[in-house]
């Protein structure tokens, strides 16, 4: 069995398994049952000033379903910690006492003021807490008041008050990024710019969920108003990763670790973060939706998975898909793929066909000598991917590379130089070969 | 000793057993089950329905919560979607057509989908129906069933003024009389009846017998247009002795006193019953006796179980009630003396051209009651003689469902292609009021 301990800035954790700031973490109670059921560590929810702030008594929560209920997007209103500083820090401090082998992060929100951060982050380094984690991603309600993700889309704010955490913290600091960005660079250089030990990503992403379709008012709402929430779940996924793997392979922050975070549900969620670059991963609206015990299969999963790769360690993983990642302009041209569907699995529903000639190439048929048949037209394939991801079979229409000989499309011979954007000659930018 | 009688179970076991066949689909399970369809590209359950319904189209309504939408899209092909989604063989059309089938031999439940949405339909009275101008064109429809209301209201829906004629007290053919009693309760037929007459412009006169009370000549003479859809009201004969004794009943008229019955325990069933023939007819009384609680039924059919005209469904329908089917017998002999005790039966051998022939080995199924189910024909007189072309006592139409009687269109059982099944009864109707109502506005143009 493959070794899943976890080491995320010299913390120690029994796997790669955080919970993420966020309600899961709000109470010691919640915390024990996480970490009794498995969990490597937990990020408490966020702390702020003292008196705390309030939370609504109507709707925090909504979902995206599929048809039969089950959760693909998830959106809340919920803001930081309810709840009194001093209750929150005297559990901390027990929860760590009670369970010194699991990694225990304490997120923290602020407003621009040194003095404020010079004030509370002792008060939580007290705590016996591994790491501070500066929360400036949270989209709704703290944002108006100029913490959130107030903070994360201004990259100077983001260094300044890094600093200021760094200035009146010896634990490591961690900075939590918003996806309410153009580009996630200039917020990751800024932390690192300010000393940021790590960062991790993503917080949620600004959202309507729906309208109600009997008041024709948004839904949720509170007495009839409702305000955007943040967006979190399994359909942000591809959105974090990009985020995550856009860090991971830029040199001016590919040294900075990642924790990454977004729509982590199962195993190959992890792996897909590891592998693009995260050194551990956090969790939270999967165990919203289905509870705790989700933490048997991310941690069985990710080990079966890493032995069949020969791995030992999740270290072997983080990353390994870096490398893949590119600009458009330098993939290669000069290969070509054709879809391929296997008559033998292929159940002939035509749906590679309606959508290859609607909305595509024309390139597949739907009758071959007067039988409903689906084939692909090689002289009309240009390898786009789109049969494959709607055909309801898995592995029915896969992908194939030409190797050799021509393409029938475009009648060129298949050539093994690589060529892309950069050389071509329709760029009016291309460099000389 | 004969042993007939009425009430052989309990009120209670009785209202069990006849009882929803197919109970409806609730919200949850509804929008799960829309799910699974796969939206297929010219649809081959589409291509297996008889009526053309856009199976994936109305499923797709289903699941985005289009419900009117999605019994408009049923309904606008099948005026009887919500009949047919209830007595439709659909593991032999739609069903057996979808692509589900090929790895997980499980097909969307179309027929589940369709009662679905089209339930709140009837069950609200709601119109999704509209008469464009009158055209002034009077069509006469003689028979109030499937294919008949099916004509008459798309008829109506061109604007045409429809006279319905029927000889029941009630509309509905064999929806009211002929089918099991557990594939449609609550008074479907009925209620189905009224959605469809609730569109306007169509006069109903039951109690009205073709070829005793009115007559094609006359209707011809009287109306613009004539459509007969008055199915195969005369039962078949076996032609063997002891045929008139007491306890040889009809299965047709059997399934209709039951459908009709206030009181279905009141209706008298044999501790034995002996069931001869091999179609839904056969299965149907076979069921309905067995739930009446007759001790014993026994279906018996001359040829292969593979040539039975009831579905694989409907067979296992049958077993599964403790009916027994015995093929490849023939009747020799309803045995008395003064009542029915039983029939005597020959073995019969099937031959590779699916033809059988005797092989001399008798036996013999006691009974109290033996049913005939052995097919319909177009009753005596209906017709005048020689005035329509007919092949084997069935009327023989065009694709346009035109009789070779000019100004007579003709539908449903008693046509030739006529299948023994509401669906395709109602697509004849439909297909013969679009062309009755193309014929009759060329010919006012002066193209016809």
């Amino acid at each position: 069995m493959a070794n899943l301990d976890s080491e995320f800035l010299g913390i120690r954790s029994p796997n790669p398994f955080w919970l993420a700031s966020a309600p899961p973490t709000d109470k010691a109670y919640n915390v024990n049952r996480a970490f009794e059921a498995g969990w490597g560590g937990a990020v408490w929810k966020t702390l702020g000033e003292d008196p705390p702030i309030v939370n609504v008594s109507g709707p925090r929560y909504s979902a995206i379903h599929s048809n039969d209920r089950r959760v693909i997007g998830f959106n809340n209103i919920e803001l930081i910690t309810d709840r009194p500083l001093q209750t929150n820090l005297d559990e901390i401090r027990q929860i760590k006492r009670d369970w010194p082998d699991r990694a225990l992060v304490v997120s923290v929100m602020y407003p621009m003021n040194e003095q404020v951060w010079a004030k509370y982050v002792p008060m939580i380094e007290d705590t016996g807490a591994d790491a501070i984690e500066l929360n400036f991603g949270c989209p709704h309600g703290m944002s108006e008041r100029g913490m959130g993700s107030a903070v994360g889309q201004v990259p100077e704010y983001i260094q300044m008050a890094t600093e200021w955490a760094k200035a009146a913290a010896t634990v490591p600091v961690v900075v939590k990024l918003t996806p309410n960005v153009a580009n996630i660079l200039p917020p990751a250089k800024a932390a690192k710019d300010g000393g940021a030990d790590a960062v991790s990503l993503i917080n949620t992403i600004n959202s309507i969920m729906r309208v109600d379709y009997e008041t024709l008012t948004m839904y949720p709402s509170t007495d009839g108003m409702g305000t955007h929430g943040g967006y979190c779940g399994e359909a942000v996924k591809p959105i974090a990763l990009n985020m995550v793997a856009e860090i991971a392979r830029t040199p001016e922050t590919s040294h900075l670790p990642i924790s990454g975070i977004g729509g982590i549900t199962n195993w190959r969620d992890a792996v897909d973060f590891l592998a693009l670059g995260a050194s551990n991963v956090q969790v939270c609206t999967a165990a919203m939706v289905y509870g705790f015990k989700i933490i048997d299969d991310l941690t069985d999963g990710l080990s079966n998975f890493l032995d069949s790769k020969g791995m030992n360690s999740v270290s072997d993983l983080v990353g390994r898909a870096v490398p893949s990642v590119t600009d458009w302009q330098y993939l290669n041209l000069n290969y070509v793929e054709k879809a391929l569907i296997d008559q033998e699995l292929c159940i002939e529903c035509g749906r590679c066909h309606i959508v290859c000639e609607d909305t595509s190439h024309q390139a597949i048929t739907h009758t071959v000598n007067g039988q409903r048949r689906f084939e692909v037209i090689d002289e009309k394939c240009v390898g786009c991917n789109l049969c494959v991801s709607v055909c309801p079979i898995d592995g029915c229409i896969t992908m194939r590379r030409l190797g050799d000989g021509f393409d029938p499309r475009t009648g060129q011979p298949i050539s093994d130089e690589k060529a892309d954007w950069t050389t071509h000659p329709n760029n009016p930018m291309r460099k000389s070969r | 000793m004969t042993d007939i009688r009425p009430n052989r179970l309990s009120r209670d076991e009785i209202a069990r057993n006849f009882s929803d066949l197919h109970p409806p689909l609730s919200h949850s399970e509804a929008i799960v089950e829309a799910d699974r369809c796969y939206f297929c590209f010219d649809a081959p359950c589409t291509t297996a329905c008889p009526t053309g319904i856009d199976i994936p189209g109305f499923i797709q309504k289903i699941r985005s919560g289009n419900l009117r939408g999605s019994a408009h899209t049923i309904l606008s092909e099948n005026i009887m979607g919500g009949m047919c989604a209830r007595v439709c063989p659909t593991e032999v059309l739609c069903e057996e057509a979808c692509v589900r089938n090929t790895h997980e031999e499980k097909p969307v439940e179309i027929g589940l989908l369709q009662r679905y949405a089209t339930d709140p339909v009837l069950n609200d009275h709601t119109q999704l129906f509209s008469r464009q101008a009158a055209s002034g064109f009077r069509v006469a429809v003689v028979g109030g069933g499937p294919a008949g209301l099916s004509c008459a209201h798309r008829l109506a829906m061109l604007g045409s003024a429809v006279t319905l004629f029927d000889r029941d007290e009630k509309l509905g053919g064999l929806n009211e009389y002929g089918i099991a009693a557990y594939k449609t309760v609550d008074n479907f037929a009925q209620r189905e009846v009224d959605y469809i007459l609730s569109i306007g412009g169509i006069e109903v006169r039951t109690g009205v017998t073709l070829g005793k009370d009115i007559s094609i000549s006359r209707l011809r003479d009287e109306f613009d247009a004539v459509f007969v859809g008055v199915g195969l009201a005369a039962v078949n004969v076996l032609g063997i002795e002891g045929e008139d004794l007491p306890g040889v009943e009809n299965a047709v008229e059997y399934i209709a006193d039951l459908r009709q019955a206030t009181d279905k325990g009141e209706l008298p069933v044999g501790r034995r019953v002996v069931v001869i023939g091999g179609g839904m007819t056969a299965i149907d009384v076979a069921v309905q006796s067995k739930r009446l609680g007759a001790e014993r039924v026994d279906i018996v059919y001359r040829r292969t179980s593979d040539q039975m005209g009831a579905s694989d469904f409907e067979k296992n329908l049958a077993q599964s009630n403790g009916v027994t089917i015995h093929t490849l017998a023939r009747p020799l002999k309803i045995l008395g003396p003064g009542h029915a005790s039983g029939v005597l039966f020959e073995r019969t051998a099937a031959g590779e051209d699916g033809s059988i022939s005797d092989t001399g080995e008798t036996f013999t199924l006691d009974a109290d009651v033996v049913f005939k189910a052995i097919g319909q024909q177009l009753r005596d007189g209906v017709l005048e003689d020689g005035s329509i072309r007919m092949q084997n006592g069935k009327i023989v139409v065009d694709e346009g469902q035109s009789t070779s009687l000019a100004g007579v269109w003709a539908g449903g059982d008693c046509v030739v292609g006529g299948d023994d099944l509401t669906v395709t009864a109602v697509q004849h109707g439909k297909v013969a009021a679009i062309a009755i109502d193309h014929y009759l506005r060329t010919r006012e143009e002066g193209y016809g």
